[in-house]
């Protein structure tokens, strides 16, 4: 496959050259083609040739995708979307971030507002009819955080006698997910549009739990350690992957490469390091990138 | 199109529930305006400035701030607005009486918030009477409160009824926000589950969402035209 | 205000002054003593008044200071970009609304004697079916929550192809909303003027629409600057609604220094403080113009006329928003 991308480039007219050579530190080797170019209309070759991607992203999702004092968004997926867009022979400064909320991620995507997005997305087949995933880059699971001295609340099942209250984030995975285990959804399921306000629920004791994917919850008790902890093991699987449109597979294709080769020359490991893995949560080995 | 149909009952669920939302903001509103409207032009300068600073506050603020302040600000005061809880009351509304703070909280939010605006359309009908009125009720010897309670105010109303009425037009256009504060199922939040989560085409949710408000806010435009015209003609 | 006071009640005297003392003594000590009870204690309980939650705010030694202003800064620039947007937008598109409904209204009222009978009942029957259909909108976009229109201009727009920065959803989603409701204080405005206005420009030979741009429309802005100014306020606190659809204004800022420092009552005490102080002054400001134009009226020798009730109204539509 790699193989056949590489020949098709070698093939292709080299008229990018002049512009692609800007592209900066880009000759380390690994999609073949030396000095990035690409294939004639690819999303690679535009992206190349205008020098300048927008990537969404989360900007208040501690260790993956939050917005920092600099005004920079900073974490693992904002890591892992930096990996992609050194791959397409474009500097790191030409990034244009946009904030992509949890219930917008397949519309600015189908829209084009954005080239990609690195978002704790999770793959599902829902979300497949309408766009298209490259990845996983991580596989992380919905998890239940409660507070510290919290003994009655061991996993979704407890909540199942309809007395103990639950937060989530409109138009999530994890809020349609906790659906099935809660009672009565209009007294013990809270809405908010940040996790962060969840968060301040449940030490106000508004709430009983904040349910979502495990490490964005390690992020908050990583940061206040005396006030929360996890409940249980992780009861679903949630694959993250990067969104794409979903015709384009060639652009899937070479993030699924550049993913491959992240994984393979520990880049992905010191992203995961430097980020996410400074609150506590394992990362285990590489999953292995799903083309379909 | 569908949506519409298969989903009636949670349009209808999230309709009920911001008339409830607003049928109650709006009866605390009232009342808390109306105190303020009292502070405001009474005789003890540090009530009047309590009522004036009340009003400079609320009125200045985006609703949001003051509905962050209610659903976080409380909570950190150690409160969970538990005095909203009046027996018999919430087992009509039963959102009020459930340990679900948010829609209590946003009720609070609501209420202060457009208090303001209804102690300064209750303060423009004041305004309208003429000055000559309570010159006369004074010189009758009337104290402030017999002047306000029988001669001042039994007029105001009249004029005050149009702006009170876009007062609680507006509220009801601002519960809206209460969606994005905890309140699970009013129709803001129905709009946004329905579209995200849910996965429905845009627009029939869009349309269906928008006669939701329309049903509750344009007759009341349509009544207070009405009145306004009234007046106008009689004066 | 102090006028308003001493028409209800006498000016005190000595007995009613000392009243007047000891209530006010004992109001003071009751708002105090409520305010240290039940908002400082708690507070103070729980350490929000500690330096490592304000410091960022508030000391300018602290590593963070420079950086957090910074980003209000930004916001407040944002903020006020997206409200200066969007209340040019909406005078424009408002004059054009009212303009339009008038200049409807009266077209539909015509009857096109002097053209061909069909001619004429088509166009009574256009004209009719304009000023329905710009009267619906009004009522629909009117009658809409804010938050929802922006919600629904941020989504659907793109659905049809045209997709923006966040700023332009934000600054259409308002100018829908406002700009109908100044067309709406415009219109009344321009209805509330004497009839003798529009009569006397119609004998000088002016055209319907000489009359609506040169007599009543200038008129109409005069009265009604002070309900426009406070619908400007209306304006500034609606585009806090940016937080919904991402747009960086001083709250979605806010919201992300609390995601860093962890310190929401704090930051948002700010913001409130920042608000207030904006719109406080341009509060005054509609005051202190309010009060020039009535100025102006008197010197110029003609009775003040007294502002239709829509004037009135449409202050209370400042409510429109949150």
């Amino acid at each position: 496959m790699r193989y056949k991308r590489v020949a098709a480039v070698a093939a292709a007219a080299t008229l990018t050259l002049g512009l692609s050579a800007c592209g900066g530190d880009s000759d380390d080797a690994g999609t073949g083609a030396g000095n990035k170019d690409f294939a004639a209309g690819s999303t690679m070759e535009r992206l190349n040739t205008a020098q300048k991607i927008k990537v969404g992203t989360k900007f208040d999702q501690p260790g993956f995708g939050q917005k920092g004092l600099s005004g920079k968004p900073e974490g693992f997926d904002v890591e892992i979307a930096k990996l992609i867009v050194k791959e397409l022979g474009i500097p790191e400064d030409k990034i244009e971030y946009v904030e992509t909320p949890s219930k917008v991620r397949e519309d600015v995507i189908v829209n084009g507002t954005v080239d990609l997005v690195a978002a704790t997305y999770t793959i599902n087949d829902k979300r497949k009819e309408r766009i298209a995933f490259a990845g996983p880059y991580y596989e992380a699971g919905q998890n239940i955080m409660v507070r510290k001295d919290e003994a009655a609340i061991t996993g979704p099942d407890s909540f199942s006698d309809g007395t103990k209250k639950v937060c989530s984030v409109t138009g999530s995975t994890p809020a349609e997910e906790i659906k099935k285990y809660v009672k009565d959804v209009a007294t013990q399921l809270v809405l908010f549009d940040t996790y962060d306000k969840c968060r301040d629920a449940l030490k106000g004791k508004q709430v009983d739990a904040v349910t979502t994917d495990n490490v964005i919850l390690l992020g908050y008790i990583a940061k206040d350690e005396a006030s929360f902890k996890m409940a249980g093991d992780n009861f679903t699987k949630e694959p993250y992957g990067i969104g794409v449109k979903k015709e384009d597979t060639d652009f899937r294709d070479f993030i699924n490469d550049t993913l491959d080769k992240a994984f393979e020359d520990g880049s992905w490991k010191k992203a995961w390091d430097e980020t996410a893995g400074k609150f506590g949560a394992t990362l285990g080995d590489p999953p292995a990138v799903n083309r379909y | 199109m569908n949506v519409l149909i298969d989903k009636f009952d949670v349009f209808a669920g999230g309709f009920w529930l911001t008339l409830q939302i607003c049928f109650l903001a709006a009866i605390g509103a009232l009342i808390l305006g109306a105190v303020v409207a009292v502070l405001r032009i009474s005789p003890v300068p540090p009530l009047r400035a309590v009522g004036t600073t009340y009003v400079n506050i609320f009125r200045n603020l985006p609703l949001t701030v003051v509905l962050f302040f209610a659903a976080f600000g409380l909570p950190a005061l150690g409160s969970n607005a538990d005095f909203l809880r009046i027996p018999g009351l919430e087992s009509i509304f039963s959102r009020l009486g459930t340990d679900l703070p948010y829609f209590r909280f946003g009720l609070i939010a609501l209420v202060l918030y457009t208090a303001a605006f209804v102690c300064e359309a209750l303060r423009s009908g004041v305004n309208a009477v003429p000055a000559g009125q309570a010159e006369a009720a004074r010189s009758l010897g009337l104290t402030f409160g017999q002047n306000l309670r029988h001669v001042v105010l039994p007029q105001s109303w009249k004029a005050s009824v149009v702006p009170l009425g876009s007062v609680i037009i507006a509220m009801i256009k601002n519960s809206a926000l209460v969606g994005f504060f905890g309140v699970v199922g009013d129709l803001s939040q129905t709009a946004d589950q329905l579209t995200s989560a849910g996965g429905y085409p845009f627009i029939p949710v869009a349309i269906g969402i928008s006669v939701g408000y329309l049903i509750m806010t344009v007759p009341l435009g349509a009544l207070l035209d009405r009145i306004e015209k009234r007046q106008a003609v009689a004066r | 205000m102090s006028q308003q006071s001493s028409v209800l009640y006498d000016i005190p005297g000595p007995r009613q002054r000392r009243v007047t003392l000891i209530s006010s003594l004992v109001a003071v000590v009751v708002v105090l003593a409520g305010a240290y009870l039940f908002i400082y204690r708690p507070l103070a309980d729980k350490g929000q008044f500690s330096m490592e939650l304000w410091g960022p705010l508030v000391d300018p030694s602290n590593e963070n200071f420079p950086l957090v202003w910074d980003r209000i800064g930004l916001g407040l620039k944002n903020t006020l970009v997206a409200a200066a947007l969007a209340i040019v937008s909406s005078l424009v598109v408002g004059t054009l609304l009212a303009v339009l409904r008038i200049q409807l209204k009266s077209l539909a009222r015509r009857r096109f004697t002097g053209t061909a009978a069909p001619l004429a009942y088509l166009l009574r029957g256009l004209s009719w079916v304009l000023a329905v259909v710009t009267r619906v909108c009004v009522e629909v976009f009117r009658g809409l929550p804010v938050v929802i229109t922006i919600f629904f201009v941020a989504r659907g727009f793109p659905e049809f192809g045209a997709s923006f920065d966040n700023l332009w959803y934000l600054v259409i989603g308002l100018t829908v909303y406002n700009s109908v409701v100044i067309a709406e204080i415009l219109r009344s405005g321009m209805e509330g003027l004497p009839g003798g206005q529009a009569e006397a420009a119609a004998a000088i030979g002016l055209s319907p629409f000489q009359t609506t741009g040169l007599i009543l429309l200038p008129q109409a802005f005069r009265i009604m600057l002070p309900a426009l100014i406070s619908q400007l306020v209306v304006v500034l606190k609606d585009t806090s609604l940016g937080f919904i659809i991402s747009y960086e204004e001083t709250l979605n800022i806010g919201k992300q220094i609390i995601g860093v420092l962890g310190n929401p009552i704090q930051v948002y005490v700010v913001i409130a403080v920042l608000f207030i102080a904006i719109n406080y002054s341009l509060s005054k400001l509609a005051q202190y113009v309010q009060h020039r134009l009535s100025q102006g009226r008197k010197s110029a020798g003609t009775t003040t006329p007294t502002p239709p009730p829509a004037a009135l109204t449409a202050q209370a539509e400042g409510a429109g928003g949150p």
